[in-house]
């Protein structure tokens, strides 16, 4: 990997971070567009899908619920996961985008090290994520969905902290290996929706099991059901360890192939010329 | 002491995508405090030498060299002291002039406070004061060209490449921006690489590097080019070098 030592000081390494996710901060709140459609896909989903499932599916008492939910309360760490999908696979869309329009280009070429460059839009990106799930809190606080205290909000942080930098890494190791921009809507097809459905967000896994059980183990090894989950646990206070070390452990993957495919001396950039 | 080494070291630098030899064996160096045009077709491999420079992708044969700093094994303090205008546009139409400059030092991890002076000082002297507010998307081209170049120099650097800058822009903004390039070499001793496929835009005191196919055919001064091919122009001179057409687009 790079292994150069750009004598930088802490400080402007902190100043380069704080420019990128500044920057992505600024054009998240230019495109208005995206900030409403990031609301309204979960929100359609909590007040519309929801409502009509409610009387369809019934959920049993499974933790870390301590009494019956209502089925939107069952469905909300999914929709904050989902949040969190959508974003990590937009920043891969900017990511293309950006390297179309040079943008990356004018990024790759700052005399910091490139793990660092990348990390820092990763973070970016992790940033604009959760601020979209909070907007969504809000909004669902209005239809009774909150956590058991207030201080769920808070102990939910570290969970989507660790979620959105998992799906930002997929993002980010997707788009070294997307070229055209159309191609998203196969990531729609091939990635969000898949990862969506065969995971415990809209349904509980042991349903999933008493009806086929090799889908079962298709959602125990998706990282997205990993996500949900540790979300879930957190809302109420509590930790899901496996699902701790399974997000960790998908993270650290992606980081990693991420680092790969953006290598100069190993990268994907290479073998599609310029 | 050892003099100073070269602003831009290109030595024996191949590099090929799958089968298709892109550059062979290319080598040249632009002088610390010089006006270097690299003068080729669309295709002749300009736009690999530039990623390869600006370490997109690295060099797997020869080796690249700012300022005495391989590319490759000191990519940062290479990096540091280049400053690039890409030929796609890259400033961020979403954000005004100013925040670009900003994003773009906090990349060089200068701060804002600091990028901010440097900035405004740099529209200033360019007489665009007026236009830092202004929304990226808002400028014309020459214009956008121009703050392009403006902040590929707000981190200082001593070597500035620019790959076909001019492309797209009508005749004035075409000889505003040569013209303003040529004035920083003067003012500021900054090493320049310009790229184009354009002729008009070589004066005869400047180095010229001919790249075609993927091959250097000549690099000194364009007055000694012409002096070798026994010609009376760039143009011409360029003709019998590779066989090929220059386009003259005046």
């Amino acid at each position: 990997m790079t292994s150069e030592t750009s004598g930088f000081t802490a400080r402007q390494y902190a100043i380069c971070l704080a420019g990128v996710v500044w920057r992505e901060a600024l054009r998240f709140l230019h495109q208005r567009e995206r900030f409403v459609s990031a609301l309204v896909r979960p929100l359609v989903w909590l007040l519309i899908f929801a409502a009509g499932f409610r009387q369809v599916l019934g959920v049993s008492i499974i933790p870390p619920y301590e009494t019956y939910v209502l089925y939107e309360v069952y469905i909300t760490p999914g929709l904050m996961a989902m949040i969190q999908l959508f974003n990590g696979m937009q920043s891969s869309l900017s990511m293309v985008y950006d390297r179309e329009m040079g943008n990356m280009r004018t990024l790759l070429v700052s005399p910091f090290p490139r793990w660092f460059l990348l990390g820092s839009k990763l973070l970016a990106g992790v940033a604009v994520s959760i601020l979209q799930v909070y907007a969504y809190l809000i909004i669902a606080y209005f239809w009774e969905i909150e956590p058991p205290t207030p201080l769920g909000y808070l102990t939910v942080l570290p969970a989507l902290a660790l979620a959105g930098l998992m799906f930002g890494a997929l993002g980010m190791l997707l788009s070294s290996a997307i070229k055209q921009l159309e191609n998203f809507a196969g990531v729609m097809n091939f990635v969000i929706f898949p990862m969506f459905f065969a995971s415990s967000a809209l349904y509980p896994l042991w349903r999933v099991q008493e009806s086929s059980p090799f889908l079962y183990w298709v959602c125990i090894a998706n990282p997205f059901t990993h996500a949900v989950e540790l979300i879930r646990f957190a809302f109420y206070e509590k930790i899901s360890w496996e699902s701790l070390a399974a997000v960790a452990g998908y993270t650290t993957l992606f980081s990693a192939g991420a680092l790969i495919a953006y290598d100069p001396a190993k990268g994907m950039l290479m073998r599609k010329g310029g | 002491m050892s003099v100073e080494p070269p602003a831009l070291d290109v030595a024996q630098i191949g590099h090929s995508y799958g089968a298709r030899r892109a550059l062979d064996d290319v080598s040249f160096s632009v002088p610390a405090g010089s006006f270097t045009v690299l003068l080729g077709l669309n295709g002749a491999g300009k736009s690999t030498l530039f990623s390869l420079i600006t370490r997109l992708y690295a060099a797997r044969e020869g080796k690249i060299e700012i300022f005495g700093h391989d590319v490759a094994r000191e990519s940062g303090e290479a990096l540091r002291q280049l400053g690039v205008v890409f030929q796609a546009r890259t400033l961020d139409l979403e954000l005004s002039v100013m925040q670009n400059f900003v994003y773009h030092a906090a990349l060089h991890g200068i701060g804002p406070a600091e990028a901010r002076r440097r900035g405004q000082a740099a529209l200033e002297r360019s007489g665009l004061a007026d236009r830092a507010k202004d929304k990226a998307r808002d400028l014309s081209g020459g214009l956008m060209r121009r703050v392009e170049i403006l902040r590929a120099l707000l981190h200082e650097p001593r070597l500035l490449l620019l790959d076909e800058p001019t492309v797209g822009l009508d005749i004035k903004a075409r000889a505003d921006i040569l013209a303003h390039v040529r004035a920083l070499v003067a003012e500021r001793n900054l090493a320049v690489l310009w790229t184009t496929h354009l002729i008009d835009e070589v004066e005869p005191t400047n180095d010229v590097v001919v790249l075609h196919q993927g091959k250097v055919l000549a690099a000194d001064t364009s007055a000694n080019i012409i002096a070798a091919t026994d010609t009376e122009t760039i143009g011409a001179a360029f003709e019998r070098l590779t066989g090929a057409k220059m386009r003259d687009a005046a």
